[in-house]
C-alpha cells in the first residue's frame, strides 16, 4: 500500500519535472523576449538621451575604424604602384655595352622580371653630370668612373621575399659587379604601416575600453533610478538573474546602436572624402577610389558595438545589483 | 506551516529584535501578530521571508528549514509566499494590471494565463475596472487592495501582511480584513502584523502578542 503510493508519487514526480523543464525553458524564453522588448521601448521613449549616447559610442567606435580603413587603403595604394623595389645591378669592368644590352634583353624575358631597363656608362655619366652640377669635374676626369647599370623590377613587386630571391639570384650572375637592391622605402612604407596599424590599435583599445566604461555608467544610472523597482520586484520572487536581464539588454540595445551610429559615420566620412580623392586620383592618372567598410564590416561592428554594450552592462550589474536587497 | 523553534535576532549594532520566540502556526490558521512598534512583529515577518536570517534558533516554513536554504533558493521561496506591504510597494510607473501581474510574469506564466489569474485576483479585491490606471490615481485603500491581489495572484499557502490596515480609516480596514478572512476560508494559512487592537480583538482569531522581542501571548492555537 505504501509502496504503491510511493510508486505513484514517483511517476507523477518525474512526468512533473519533464514538463516543469520545458515550462522553465519557455517561462526563460518568454522573459528574454519581455526584458529585449521592455529595454527597447525604455531606450526608444528617452531619444534624446539615447541619441547622445548612441553618438558617444558611434564616435568612440569610428574613430579607430575609419583610421583603419584609411590604412586599408593607403596598403591598397602601395601595392597598386609599379615597382615599388627595383634591382639595380652594377656590371663588371669587362662586360661591353653590347653585351650588356643583351643581358637586359635576356634578362626582361625573365618570368620573375617585370622590367629590365639597361642604362649605358655613357648616358649614366650624361644624367649625373646634368642632375648632380658636377659637369666640370666630371668633363676633367679621364675616364668614366660609372659601369654599366641594368635597372630590373621584380615581377612580384610588393613582395619582399621574391624581390630578395632575385637580387641573390642575379648577384651570382657571372657578369654581375653588384646586385643592390633599393628596398628603403618599401620598407619605410612597410614600417610606417606597421607603426601606423599599432598605433590605431593602442588607440582602438583605448576607445573601446572608454565604450565600456561609458556604457557601465549608463547603465549603472539606469540601476540607481530603478531601485525601488528592483526591490519589489527581489521581494516577490524575481531572481537576481531575472533582475539582470532587462540591464544587460539595455546594455545591448545601446552597443548595437552606437555600433550603427559609428557605421554611419565612417560612411559619412568615406562620402565626404570619396570626391577629392577621386579628383586626387584623376591628377595622378589613377582610377584609384576610397574603399568603405562594406556590408560585412558594418555587421561587425554592430556585433562589436553589441558585445561591448552587454560587457559594461554586465560589469555595472554584477557590482550594483547584488548590492540592492530589501531593507 | 510555519513554526519558530527558539528563535533570536540580534541586530549588528547589539539590539535584540527577538528573544528565544517559540511559536507555530498551522495550516489553514488567520492568526494576529500584535505588539507596539519595535516589539519585533517586522522582524518576525522578515525572517520568514529571509530578508533577515535568525541569530540563533530554527525556523520551519512549509517544512523546509529556511537554515537549509542558501541565498540562490531565497526567490523560489519568496515565490511561495504572498507578501502586502504597509506602504504597499508598487510599481508606480506601471499601470494597476502590470503591477499584479509581477509574481506572475516573474514565475513565468503565459500571458494568457497572466491575464485570466490578474482579472481574477482584482475582481476579488474588487478593481476590475481600475486594470488599467495608474497607481498614484487609486486612493489608499484602493492601493492596498492592488497590493493584496499582488501578494495572492500566484496562489500562495501562505500569505504575510505587515500592517495593511496602517493608514486606512475603520471601515475601510474592516473591509480589508474580510478580505483577508475570505482568503483563510479557502485554504491560505494567514499571519497578519497589526497594532490595531479595536479591530483584530474584534475578529476572533489568534492572536500573538510581542513585547520587547519576548512572546506574551499566543504560543499555541
Amino acid at each position: 500500500m505504501i509502496g504503491r503510493r510511493g510508486g505513484s508519487r514517483r511517476r507523477e514526480g518525474a512526468s512533473q519535472s519533464r514538463t516543469d523543464y520545458r515550462d522553465q525553458y519557455n517561462a526563460w524564453l518568454r522573459h528574454h523576449r519581455l526584458s529585449a522588448a521592455d529595454s527597447l521601448f525604455r531606450v526608444l521613449d528617452n531619444p534624446f538621451s539615447s541619441v547622445l549616447t548612441w553618438l558617444v559610442i558611434g564616435i568612440a567606435l569610428a574613430l579607430p575604424v575609419g583610421l583603419n580603413v584609411g590604412l586599408d587603403n593607403v596598403s591598397r595604394l602601395g601595392a597598386s604602384w609599379d615597382s615599388p623595389a627595383q634591382i639595380s645591378l652594377f656590371l663588371q669592368e669587362d662586360i661591353s655595352s653590347e653585351q650588356s644590352r643583351e643581358l637586359a634583353a635576356e634578362l626582361d624575358a625573365r618570368g620573375d622580371v617585370a622590367v629590365a631597363h639597361f642604362v649605358s656608362r655613357d648616358e649614366a655619366l650624361e644624367e649625373f653630370s646634368a642632375l648632380s652640377g658636377f659637369a666640370d669635374v666630371l668633363a676633367s676626369l679621364d675616364e668614366n668612373p660609372l659601369p654599366n647599370l641594368i635597372l630590373v623590377s621584380p615581377a612580384d613587386s610588393a613582395a619582399e621575399t621574391a624581390a630578395t630571391r632575385l637580387r641573390e639570384n642575379l648577384q651570382s650572375h657571372p657578369g654581375v659587379a653588384q646586385a643592390v637592391l633599393d628596398m628603403a622605402w618599401l620598407q619605410r612604407l612597410n614600417s610606417l604601416m606597421e607603426l601606423s596599424r599599432r598605433l590605431v590599435l593602442a588607440v582602438g583599445a583605448l576607445l573601446v575600453l572608454g565604450v565600456v566604461l561609458i556604457l557601465g555608467n549608463t547603465i549603472r544610472l539606469a540601476i540607481e533610478s530603478r531601485r525601488e523597482e528592483i526591490v519589489i520586484v527581489k521581494l516577490v520572487g524575481g531572481s537576481n538573474a531575472f533582475v539582470r536581464r532587462p540591464f544587460l539588454y539595455t546594455g545591448l540595445w545601446y552597443g548595437v546602436g552606437g555600433g550603427l551610429f559609428a557605421a554611419l559615420l565612417v560612411a559619412i566620412a568615406l562620402w565626404f572624402l570619396g570626391e577629392p580623392v577621386g579628383e586626387l586620383a584623376r591628377l595622378y592618372q589613377s582610377t584609384w577610389q576610397l574603399n568603405g567598410l562594406g556590408i560585412m564590416g558594418g555587421l561587425n561592428l554592430l556585433v562589436l558595438g553589441g558585445l561591448l554594450g552587454l560587457t559594461g552592462a554586465w560589469l555595472a550589474v554584477s557590482r550594483h545589483l547584488a548590492v540592492i536587497e530589501p531593507r | 506551516m510555519i513554526s519558530f523553534e527558539r528563535v533570536s535576532k540580534r541586530y549588528a549594532e547589539g539590539h535584540d529584535a527577538l528573544r528565544e520566540i517559540s511559536v507555530t502556526i498551522d495550516r489553514d490558521e488567520l492568526v494576529f501578530l500584535t505588539g507596539h512598534s519595535g516589539a519585533g512583529k517586522s522582524t518576525l515577518l522578515r525572517l520568514i521571508m529571509l530578508m533577515d536570517r535568525p541569530t540563533r534558533g530554527q525556523v520551519v516554513v512549509d517544512g523546509q528549514d529556511l537554515g537549509a536554504v542558501g541565498s540562490r533558493g531565497i526567490p523560489r521561496h519568496r515565490r511561495h509566499i504572498g507578501v502586502v506591504f504597509q506602504n504597499h510597494q508598487l510599481l508606480f510607473d506601471r499601470p494597476v494590471f502590470d503591477n499584479v501581474a509581477l509574481p506572475l510574469i516573474i514565475a513565468g506564466y503565459d500571458h494568457r494565463e497572466v491575464g485570466r489569474r490578474v482579472r481574477a485576483a482584482l475582481d476579488k479585491v474588487g478593481l476590475l475596472q481600475r486594470e488599467r490606471a495608474m497607481p498614484v490615481t487609486l486612493s489608499g485603500g484602493e492601493q492596498q487592495r492592488v497590493g493584496i491581489a499582488r501578494a495572492v495572484v500566484g496562489k500562495p499557502k501562505i500569505l504575510l501582511a505587515d500592517e495593511p490596515t496602517g493608514n486606512l480609516d475603520p471601515a475601510l480596514s474592516a473591509e480589508i480584513m474580510q478580505l483577508f478572512e475570505e482568503f483563510n476560508q479557502v485554504g491560505v494559512t494567514v499571519l497578519i502584523a497589526s497594532h490595531d487592537l479595536v479591530l483584530i480583538s474584534r475578529l476572533h482569531h489568534r492572536i500573538i502578542t510581542l513585547r520587547e522581542g519576548r512572546l506574551v501571548t499566543g504560543s499555541a492555537p
